[in-house]
């Protein structure tokens, strides 16, 4: 970042967001809004009236892309944990401008894969009785399922994260409430639970995220790893690896960050934040995103390999099906390319902090990633033990609607995000600005 | 207070202890002889008659969406004329350590205390999660509602119930038979005889090829046909334990038979 910025460039920087619109917005919102009713909406008000079957799944293929997007978004999630929290913990600078925005994505990720877990259900009405509660039939939950696992560790990771951005937002919402008029003043005094600044509410505040930060942690791990026992404590060859609740982890950090880069180079320029998230960001997330992929790809392998030596028929079947015969080979092949090849170029600092090829290597990651997590469904079923009920998965007109319908809920939720919320956070970017005029001092 | 801590004990001892379903009453088993089988179908169509089994239509059974509780698996190796067909039943096996009973998070499907692997449908969610545990894809489910239309309303079985859209559901071993004839004895003062319950598979066989009992009962025909040399389990190294014993098809004439088998020959399943 320049060294020149003032403590209240910052402030103005951030408060303009959320109190200047410009055209443009509102029609981006308009038509999100409209996308999320005529994608999201419509869609999921007639699968629930007619049933299930207006979807492409069959028997064997009980999970499709609604399960894909589920684990896609969980794996996005991951972001703001990892950039937030981790690099919390181990004092990294680069991370300050972003790690709001990241959060927020965390939170809105989250909510997305929520509810595609009541829109596969087939019969979503009765949802709550997957919840834990004491009933007067007396009969509870099944805590040896893995999906009650996910019940549990979602709602969890949900509410942490939701109160993680939260206490890490309230010095920036009594900065902007000390800033505007109006309603927006009520609002976010509220918001800001009356924070005046003193030295022992900063030390407070300091306590309180640096716990959350380190709950969130293992709350992700463990988030990720139950969501891969879903598939993993099944007996589909395919899918009964112990290597998944890894393989899941590394996956949802890759594609958390590749989501990251996405969204941090089209805030520079949608916010005019330029000054604050500059191409050092850009170089550093390259070199995670590296690591990821190094890692990913060994992973991959590892998962070949161990299918080759084991030498069961099914696991053979399996490996030759997801990656030769299936009709989606296109889609595995694209992935590797996406995701073990193009990454490669982020070895060369030079198109790191070239920030067209981040984005674009990013954007090729997301859409790999996208397409692991519908392998990882969409190819694993179709060839379980018994060949005479082999069959392929091809998705729906409804799934397809439904899953474009789910990225425009989550820009939606970011567009609000962006205009009511302080993005960037204010307090973290001074303390990487240092004390102003600092050199002479 | 001590009459306290006698109760508690008593009621931790009296939690399930592993294998329990091993020491109720009845353990219900289905033996298939595939040297008897002919593929002929009768068990799959008396199976839809018992069970008002939706007929979904030609478009959803190319979308392999067919609901069929029980059927006929084929398979065909060689090229004409040297063509061998490979037929055999399946149905849910009732396994034992059933992998789709630890997948459902509502308790819509769990173990009996007569060894049968039930299906709730008033409590069935639809998360899938069941069908896809499954190593035998034995699980089907209503994807959308199917009416039965008149007059083929008059053909449902009373005793079954018509399942709604959303809800998994499978081979049940004919539950409603099984209740039939455990009430029955049970009013008679007496346990169930063997040959008392014959699901409607079981009972429409024209080749005797299947037979169904209480493995508990060793006795019984199931459990005397379960100690043939030709037993074996469908995936039976995936550790499920199923409650379905098929034997072995080893002849291609049927003078080459009895030299395998012994006690057999007509021997009464029923």
């Amino acid at each position: 970042m320049r060294e020149d910025i003032t403590y209240k460039e910052v402030n103005d920087d951030v408060v303009r967001t959320m109190t200047q619109t410009g055209k443009g917005y509102y029609a981006l919102m308009v038509l999100m809004a409209l996308g999320v009713f005529l994608c999201w909406g419509v869609p999921w008000a007639y699968q629930i009236y007619v049933g299930q079957g207006v979807t492409g799944l069959n028997h064997p293929d009980f999970w499709g892309i609604y399960l894909a997007n589920f684990v896609f978004w969980i794996g996005i999630s991951h972001s703001g944990t990892l950039l937030s929290a981790i690099l919390f913990i181990t004092k990294t600078p680069w991370r300050r401008s972003i790690y709001r925005s990241a959060e927020a994505m965390t939170f809105f990720s989250v909510l997305t894969a929520a509810i595609f877990v009541f829109v596969h259900m087939g019969r979503p009405w009765n949802f709550y009785w997957t919840m834990p509660y004491p009933t007067q039939r007396e009969i509870w939950t099944s805590f040896q399922s893995p999906l009650m696992f996910d019940v549990l560790a979602i709602s969890t990771y949900m509410t942490s994260s939701m109160i993680f951005l939260y206490f890490g937002s309230i010095p920036d919402l009594a900065a902007v409430r000390d800033r505007v008029t109006g309603w927006r003043k009520d609002f976010y005094g509220a918001l800001a639970l009356g924070w005046r600044g003193t030295d022992s509410e900063w030390r407070w505040l300091m306590r309180a995220y640096t716990f959350f930060a380190v709950l969130i942690i293992p709350l992700a791990v463990s988030v990720h790893s139950i969501v891969s026992w879903d598939f993993a404590l099944s007996k589909v060859p395919a899918l009964n690896k112990t290597i998944f609740a890894p393989y899941f982890v590394v996956g949802a950090i890759y594609s958390g960050t590749a989501g990251i880069v996405i969204l941090m180079a089209i805030l520079r320029k949608a916010i005019k934040m330029e000054k604050y998230i500059t191409s050092r960001h850009f170089d550093k997330l390259g070199m995670l995103l590296l690591a990821c992929s190094l890692l990913w790809t060994y992973i991959n392998v590892l998962e070949v390999y161990t299918g080759i030596y084991a030498n069961t028929s099914y696991e053979i079947e399996s490996l030759i099906y997801r990656m030769i015969t299936t009709p989606y080979s296109y889609l595995y092949w694209f992935m590797i390319l996406t995701n073990s090849v193009l990454p490669l170029l982020y070895i060369f600092k030079r198109w790191r902090v070239s920030i067209w090829v981040t984005v674009a290597v990013s954007v090729g990651i997301t859409m790999g990633m996208w397409i692991e997590r519908y392998l990882i469904v969409a190819t694993s079923l179709p060839r379980k033990f018994l060949p005479y009920m082999w069959h392929d998965y091809a998705p729906s007109l409804v799934e397809i609607l439904m899953t474009i319908g789910s990225f425009m809920f989550f820009i939606l939720l970011f567009l609000l995000f962006i205009k009511l919320w302080p993005s960037v956070s204010i307090y973290e970017v001074k303390e990487d600005l240092g004390i102003p005029g600092g050199k002479e001092h | 207070m001590a009459g306290l801590v006698e109760r508690l004990k008593g009621r931790l001892e009296s939690y399930r202890v592993p294998g329990y379903y091993r020491q109720f009453e009845h353990h219900w088993a289905m033996v298939i002889d595939l040297d008897k089988c002919n593929g002929c179908g009768a068990c799959v169509v008396a199976c839809r008659a018992e069970n008002n089994l939706p007929v979904v239509g030609e478009k959803e059974c190319d979308m392999s969406r067919a609901m069929n509780w029980l059927r006929i698996e084929r398979y065909v190796e060689g090229e004409y004329p040297n063509v061998k067909v490979k037929f055999i039943p399946v149905m849910c096996q009732h396994c034992d350590k059933a992998p789709c009973e630890t997948g459902c998070p509502v308790f819509a499907t769990y173990h009996n205390q007569d060894g049968l692997n039930v299906q709730v449908y008033n409590r069935c969610v639809g998360t899938y999660t069941c069908a896809v545990y499954c190593p035998y894809d034995v699980r089907r489910f209503n994807w959308f509602s199917n009416k039965t239309d008149k007059p083929l309303d008059q053909q449902l079985n009373p005793d079954v119930s018509v399942r709604e859209m959303g809800i998994m559901e499978k081979c049940t071993f004919c539950i409603q038979r099984i209740r039939v004839a455990k009430d029955t004895a049970k009013d008679e003062k007496r346990g169930v005889k063997d040959g008392e319950v014959t699901p409607a598979c079981v009972q429409s066989c024209p080749a005797n090829a299947m037979a169904f009992g209480d493995l508990n009962d060793r006795g019984s025909a199931v459990a005397k046909l379960a100690r043939s040399k030709r037993q074996y389990r469908l995936l039976g190294d995936l550790n499920t334990a199923p409650s379905v014993i098929y034997l072995k098809r080893v002849m291609e004439s049927a003078v080459a038979h009895e030299k395998h088998e012994e006690g057999f020959g007509g021997v009464g399943f029923r």
